[in-house]
């Protein structure tokens, strides 16, 4: 399939080259709860520095992978690597990794500056050091003069910055975060994304991030592996995985996809074309399908990449065209998503952006519309 | 200020207020009355406090001997120490037994706890005079222990186990332990797996992250635990007078013998009183550390 450079100019690549060792190595690594299985067979290498995230829903083995890479389950099959050192049978308190929880598990009886402190303490470091590290350290979080505070004394972004602080002082090879931003607010949130990044980027430590959060995961990681009942689904630039979806989970998952069936009838470098099974219509998609033609595919398409308008009386639906009525209309704010009924059963659902500041739609309930959209934007699944 | 009909919080409020008044704070205050009595030949067995002289004024008499003669002779004295001490091993040997206890019943899986709880507290379904019996029938001379031993042809003779100091403490310790695991279960299962985890992560071993994170944290269990077994061990009568030897003189026995062998009331009455506030300190003690302790929560 061929695939545009998506990645922001300038930034490293190290998974494009193949030069590059990885510095995480996870190899066909399974683990079993009694007869579910958590993690099926997963290979995955992460480089250094890099913000990877583990993608999915509950249930999807995100948590279990970063629970093996932390040291607290056993892989029943499969070998982890960190920096070339098989882990597998190193208990965690050993490892060179460090774990911020997704409930922070902070000490309650312990101060900041203790909490922060603790795994320095561990190490015997000489206190002279650990002050001084702890006290880098949470200047570099923000929380400077909150040394003396109990955890029950912070608010949750607070919190969530001890946290971090306590799993970074140790300056661990991999920073594993589950859900690192699940119990903030929204505002926070975005605020908290920008600066774990930051953080990141400062230290140069490489973090493994477990998300449910699509957006998240996009804003924040180098690479996404979106992970479902244990297995890898696809792993990918945040771009790639959006742009680009493998499987029709994948598009489903990541933001909003229109999913139609067809079945190819041309195939080519210069694109493909599929023809609907349960519409009057086609898709012209300009990439080379993943089946022959004959086959039955699917079609994502994302609702922003669509366009909506009044329809002429005699216009019907055809090539990455379709026709029909207006049932629902959402305000967002900063866009309409119109939900359209098509007369063949089934709905598709297309934004548009707000430019200005329309006080009357030109398009309103029960209108006849037309919704368009280029080749590009027609994404040819495997069934 | 108008007056305002009580609310129903104060009502509630005022409920335990008053079952303490009438049932500790009244029979406290004519026990700490008796003390400061003479005793007398008669019954009751000691001089009123307060009495009509023939001039016809109110004489308030306190006799204050029995508490100079508590400070000056030593057997009092001694069997207050005594008493704190023997409490004071029990409820430690009770917490090294209880703690490991508890913890493992906390960490067992959850449907387990419950079974296990209902161990802990079975001995309780049979009366607490039985289970004292039953224990000189296995520790006399011609007990079970010591039959099985003879048999067994460990021992040649029978061994002194019955009306020793080990025997005390073993009634003690039986008889407490469950007031030391309940406490520490309730606080231990409430403990955060978590943060165990985050120990271990942060590089502390097992037994490192236990003393760091796990002991701390339990310390509100721990003092409520020996709390609730030093307590009543130090007025402890029953278990001292069948099981101990007869150098055991508890305060409680020492009570005993002064109330219903001597029937010098108000001396009974006085070593109750100093009971009664060599108590109150431990408590008082622990409120404020339990105060301090749920500040942290």
């Amino acid at each position: 399939m061929q695939q545009a450079n998506l990645a922001p100019p300038g930034a490293p690549e190290p998974w494009r080259d193949p030069e590059a060792a990885p510095y995480v190595r996870i190899l066909g690594v399974t683990k079993r709860f009694g007869a579910t299985v958590a993690v099926d067979d997963v290979s995955l290498d992460i480089y250094r520095g890099e913000l990877f995230a583990l993608l999915g829903g509950s249930g999807s083995g995100k948590t279990t992978l970063l629970r093996m890479l932390a040291g607290f389950e056993r892989p029943d099959a499969g070998r982890i690597l960190l920096d070339g050192q098989d882990v597998a049978d190193v208990p965690p308190y050993a490892r060179p990794v460090n774990m911020m929880f997704q409930s922070y598990a902070l000490f309650p009886h312990m101060t900041v500056a203790q909490n922060v402190a603790f795994g320095l303490r561990m190490e015997g470091m000489a206190k002279a050091e650990i002050a001084e590290r702890v006290g880098a350290m949470l200047e570099l979080v923000r929380l400077g003069g909150m040394e003396k505070r109990r955890p029950h004394e912070l608010s949750g972004g607070q919190r969530q910055r001890v946290a971090l602080a306590r799993s970074l002082v140790k300056r661990p090879k991999l920073l594993l975060l589950d859900e690192p931003l699940g119990a903030l607010d929204k505002n926070l949130r975005e605020q908290t994304q920008f600066e774990l990044v930051n953080i990141q980027e400062k230290t140069g430590i490489t973090f493994v991030m477990v998300t449910h959060d699509q957006e998240e995961a996009m804003t924040m990681a180098t690479r996404i592996a979106v992970m479902h009942h244990g297995y890898l689904a696809q792993v990918g630039t945040p771009a790639e995985v959006y742009e680009y979806p493998q499987t029709r989970l994948v598009a489903e998952f990541l933001g909003t996809a229109n999913v139609f069936e067809g079945i190819v009838r041309e195939a080519g470098a210069a694109g493909a074309l599929v023809e609907a099974t349960a519409l009057d219509a086609q898709f012209q998609s300009d990439t080379d399908p993943p089946k022959p033609v004959g086959a039955r595919v699917f079609i994502a398409v994302r609702p922003e990449k669509m366009r909506v308008r009044r329809a002429a009386d005699d216009e019907r639906a055809g090539t990455n065209r379709l026709v029909g009525a207006v049932r629902d209309i959402a305000y967002y704010g900063d866009f309409f998503m119109f939900v359209v009924d098509l007369p063949e059963g089934g709905t598709v659902r297309v934004s548009q952006p707000n430019q200005a500041r329309i006080t009357e739609l030109p398009i309103t309930w029960g209108d006849r519309v037309v919704v368009e959209w280029p080749p590009l934007a027609t994404v040819v699944l495997p069934e | 200020m108008r007056w305002r009909a009580p609310s129903s919080r104060a009502l509630v409020l005022a409920l335990p207020f008053l079952w303490l008044g009438l049932f500790f704070l009244a029979p406290f205050l004519i026990v700490a009355k008796i003390a400061v009595s003479e005793a007398a030949l008669g019954i009751p067995p000691y001089a009123p406090v307060a009495r009509w002289t023939d001039q016809g004024a109110l004489a308030l008499v306190l006799n204050l001997e029995n508490f100079t003669l508590l400070i000056e002779d030593s057997f009092y004295l001694d069997a207050y120490l005594r008493s704190v001490r023997v409490a004071g091993i029990s409820a430690l040997i009770c917490l090294l037994l209880g703690y490991p206890m508890a913890y493992a019943i906390a960490r067992a899986p959850e449907a387990r706890r419950n079974v296990l709880l209902l161990l802990v507290i079975l001995p309780f379904w049979t009366s607490f005079l039985l289970r004292i019996m039953a224990w000189i029938g296995l520790l006399a001379d011609n007990g079970v222990i010591n039959n099985i031993l003879l048999a067994l042809g460990i021992v040649s003779e029978p061994v002194r186990l019955l009306y020793t100091d080990a025997a005390l403490y073993l009634g003690i310790v039986y008889c407490y332990l469950p007031f030391m695991v309940l406490p520490l279960y309730a606080n231990l299962v409430k403990l955060d797996p978590v943060l165990l985890e985050a120990a271990s992560d942060l590089g502390a071993r097992p037994w490192r992250a236990f003393l760091a994170v796990t002991l701390p944290l339990s310390l509100p269990g721990i003092l409520a635990g020996t709390m609730l077994v030093f307590i009543p061990a130090v007025g402890e009568f029953v278990i001292p007078e069948l099981l101990g030897g007869p150098d055991a003189q508890l305060i409680g026995r020492v009570l005993w013998t002064e109330f219903f062998t001597n029937r010098d009331w108000p001396m009974a009455s006085a070593l109750a009183v100093v009971l009664l506030l060599l108590l109150v300190l431990p408590i008082a003690w622990f409120q404020h550390l339990q105060g301090r302790a749920t500040e942290g929560r």
